[in-house]
């Protein structure tokens, strides 16, 4: 094998800035979320299946459990999109410079925080 | 080593590409699904099918769920190739990193299937 391939970086080895901590929490969500997807389909195989699985499902989502379980998984996805919005504006050329990158990781915090709460109030 | 053999495009421009397309494909469908969700007010099972009845929907749906496991294999590819490796944990990182994918890979086809049969089968 050529020994000049590209090595990954040890990230053991970083300190980790804000703009850091943003990028790996995209990659813990978008594990989470992955996972969160056998949430969703059971959610939308349940609310078709048949009325009364839809009124089934509408009594088993005033369970506080239940509640909290999809608000995590929406969570998730919520951080996921935000970030992932970011590299795509990242992609064209917005706030590619060291401060704009650090601009974006604060706003992409807020505005996931935010995203989580209106979806914390959706489901409760 | 040996990576590319399991990822998504066999080339990291395709990856980027499909990961960047699939992405915009599920926000569409996240915006769209959440918008009609808050703007019915009383949805009900009959409004809830009829949505799904429709022939453009269940494509949607369908082309958003293969961008689910498309977008997700790249992205599960990445993370597995950065920590699970030869130089993070030895010979037995890629031993490992393999199982990982063959299991999500499973899952990822469990997903697809389940989810034609929840879309096209009710």
């Amino acid at each position: 094998m050529k020994n000049q391939r590209p090595v990954n970086l040890d990230l053991t080895k970083f300190s980790f800035p804000l703009a850091a901590i943003v990028s790996i929490l995209h990659r813990i969500s978008g594990v989470f979320t992955f996972a969160g997807v056998a949430i969703l389909l059971w959610l939308l195989d349940a609310s078709l299946a048949s009325e009364d699985r839809f009124f089934a499902l509408q009594e088993t989502l005033t369970q506080p459990l239940w509640q909290f379980v999809i608000w995590t998984v929406l969570a998730a996805l919520a951080y996921h999109v935000v970030a992932g919005v970011r590299h795509m504006l990242m992609d064209v050329g917005i706030g590619e410079s060291l401060k704009g990158g650090r601009r974006g990781a604060q706003l992409t915090v807020v505005l996931a925080v935010v995203l989580m709460i209106l979806a914390g109030v959706w489901v409760w | 080593m040996v990576t590319t053999v399991t990822s998504l495009g066999r080339s990291g421009v395709a990856d980027w590409l499909l990961q960047r397309v699939s992405a915009l494909i599920m926000l569409a469908y996240t915006i769209f699904l959440v918008g009609y969700i808050l703007l019915t007010p009383e949805l009900d099972y009959t409004q809830w099918r009829a949505l799904f009845d429709q022939l453009w929907m269940r494509i949607f749906s369908l082309i958003t769920l293969i961008s689910i496991v498309g977008h997700a294999w790249i992205g599960l590819w990445i993370v597995l190739t950065d920590y699970l490796t030869e130089r993070v944990m030895g010979g037995k990182g890629t031993v490992l990193r393999l199982l990982c994918q063959l299991f999500l890979g499973l899952v990822a086809v469990t997903y697809t299937l389940w989810g034609i049969e929840i879309i096209w089968g009710f």
